[in-house]
């Protein structure tokens, strides 16, 4: 497949990228709709000698996970949304312990078991932390199947330079969706060492520890300190979006994957009426994207911003702190597993155009 | 002089933070003496659960991950998958392994993974102040089973090591106790025991220990020694559930 160009489902490029990227530890429980990743590793993994388990719970797979992080592996799990909620105990002690490791949420429509069609309602439990205590993810939206290739791989980079985790947020339409894909014949793997790994002491005068547990409220306050010290960086150097049309723009879309493909459509079809639509589209969630949302709020030729989600609103959130009163904040999203038509957005546009300033947020 | 004992090098200088009259001590002290006399304390990494043995990593001195609360059998699974060739074993208590973790402990035993699992059952939770386990006694007061433990009310207590022998993937399980020298003795048989069976690679291995808590039974040390030979063995019998026929010192079986 090097340097050629295949057909090729989204899941199954999720499993592929992270194989490409050394990957060769894979624990998970089956769940729609992100069983084709699961799938693809049951397969792979035993002919390439590495490990796949099916776990007898999302609580077990996360756990393994931690497991093999701790003892230096470069590991994966996926699953969706209510999986996801039962990774949440795993995903802070992840946090907590500093391992790197590679989370997949392939995103359905909640709450509760809710239905297995696309949502990006699990945007707050991605980007806010989703378990117990102060920590982060590092969040990443790719918006193809392409980029679903290129940023997996860049995922398990990511995750071994920061220890910690790195979810890909996708959704049901992205997993499911088969688009052409091009591999690179060798991928950028960084490799770093990991003196910090539980691999046996082999000799090293001290025995390694990878714990969670902080007993001494001044160690475990330092220790919190050292976490946000480390987000602090990654927001300044790790934020990626793609912005454009901001120049000219009148109105400013926000949107992320599977709704960002939407609204670039109706960004032509909104041109052809003589209204100049641009789009910020967030590539990492956590960190977002504030710097450009503020900048883009300050100039005198947008008049306002709408935020397209396949959720009640969640992002819109972050979009209206980064806008901070300066430029109305607009909202269009459907729920449920439902997509937005590129009609229903262009109407919203068209309303927006005609009076900037009515039927905005608070 | 000429030196006849040291302090084993399996354990570290740290002083134990365990209570009087608890056997974590024990326990801890047979296990890390035979990492030393098989070899594998550079080679072996612990598993350290939630309970009162949650940093028993500052004791052992292998390399060591700590586990989430019932979620180290999961933990062991993840890290021997990686390293094949070394030695990983948890270290349990029975709320951990016996309540929150019986999904972890069941499913890591029958899927037969070459890991053990030290299982030290003193029928109540030690750290978090005396309240029922699974493993405790019918009619034993603990601080959530005031007025004894009610069959009709709370059920019935767990055995483990029964439960466990049932499955294939589970080759070695006993049950020990260390009330006196004869029996820790027996005891460090059944943890090198396990550890040779992970060693040879045939699949999941168990050591249960009856254990006291003296703190949370409101008992003195001896007198818990007494208790836990009265009471808890004719719940809990010692004896091997499963691999009593595997000897090492058989060929077939060592390879």
């Amino acid at each position: 497949m090097a340097n050629k160009k295949v057909l090729m489902k989204g899941n199954e490029v999720i499993a592929e990228a992270a194989l490409r990227a050394g990957c060769r530890n894979y624990f998970g429980y089956p769940i729609t709709p992100q069983t084709e990743v699961m799938h693809y590793m049951a397969k792979k993994m035993v002919q390439i000698g590495g490990n796949f388990v099916q776990a007898e719970s999302e609580v077990s797979a996360i756990n393994m996970v931690y497991g093999a992080a701790a003892a230096g592996a470069r590991v994966m799990t996926s699953s969706s949304s209510p999986g996801i909620s039962l990774k949440q105990e795993g995903i802070s002690y992840i946090a907590g312990a500093e391992l790197p490791a590679v989370c997949v949420n392939i995103v359905r429509a909640g709450p509760g078991l809710g239905g297995i069609l696309p949502s990006q309602g699990d945007y707050w439990q991605a980007t806010k932390g989703g378990g117990h205590g102060d920590y982060r993810n590092l969040v990443i939206a790719p918006a193809s199947v392409q980029e679903l290739y290129e940023l997996t791989v860049e995922a398990f980079n990511l995750a071994d330079k920061y220890r910690m985790l790195v979810m890909i947020l996708g959704d049901g339409t992205l997993g499911q969706m088969m688009e052409p894909v091009l591999f690179r014949d060798e991928e950028p793997i960084e490799k770093i060492e990991k003196p910090w790994a539980a691999v046996g002491r082999g000799g090293r005068e001290k025995h390694n520890t990878v714990t969670s547990i902080y007993i001494d409220p001044d160690d475990l306050e330092a220790k919190n300190h050292e976490l946000q010290d480390k987000y602090k960086y990654i927001e300044e150097n790790e934020v990626r979006y793609e912005a454009y049309g901001l120049e000219d723009a009148e109105i400013v879309i926000t949107a992320f994957s599977t709704c960002s493909r939407i609204c670039k459509n109706v960004i032509k079809q909104a041109a052809e009426q003589g209204i100049k639509v641009g789009m910020i589209r967030p590539i990492t969630l956590w960190p977002f994207p504030k710097d450009i949302i503020r900048e883009t709020a300050a100039r005198d030729n947008v008049k306002a911003f709408l935020d397209v989600e396949l959720s009640a609103g969640q992002m819109v959130e972050d979009v209206e702190l980064a806008v901070s009163g300066k430029k109305p904040v607009h909202f269009y999203g459907r729920m449920g597993g439902n997509l937005p038509t590129q009609k229903e957005i262009l109407d919203k546009i068209i309303a927006i155009h005609n009076n900037p300033n009515e039927g905005g947020r608070g | 002089m000429a030196v006849v004992f040291e302090p084993t090098k399996g354990l570290t200088d740290k002083p134990f933070h365990y209570c009087p009259g608890c056997n974590h001590g024990i326990i801890h002290r047979i296990i890390a003496e035979s990492m030393v006399e098989l070899g594998i304390l550079e080679d072996t990494v612990s598993v350290a659960s939630v309970g009162c043995t949650y940093n028993s990593y500052d004791y052992f001195a292998c390399d060591a991950v700590q586990a989430a609360h019932g979620r180290a059998p999961a933990v062991a699974t993840g890290i021997k998958r990686t390293l094949k060739d070394k030695i990983v074993f948890t270290y349990q208590g029975d709320g951990d392994l016996a309540s929150i973790g019986t999904a972890e402990i069941i499913h890591a035993a029958a899927r037969g993974e070459k890991i053990t699992a030290f299982f030290v059952n003193n029928a109540v939770y030690g750290m978090t102040s005396g309240q029922m386990a699974p493993t405790t006694l019918l009619g034993q007061v603990t601080t959530t089973s005031p007025f004894g433990r009610d069959a009709s009310y709370q059920g019935y207590p767990i055995n483990v090591s029964e439960l466990i022998s049932q499955l294939t993937g589970a080759v070695y399980v006993e049950r020990v106790c260390l009330t006196d020298f004869k029996n820790i003795q027996n005891a460090k048989k059944a943890v090198q025991k396990a550890f040779k069976v992970q060693q040879a690679g045939l699949g999941f291995s168990m050591v249960e220990f009856l254990s006291t808590c003296p703190t949370n039974w409101g008992k003195e040390p001896v007198e818990s020694m007494e208790w836990l030979k009265e009471k808890m063995i004719p719940q809990y019998p010692l004896g091997c559930f499963k691999g009593a026929d595997i000897d090492f010192s058989k060929k077939e079986d060592a390879q």
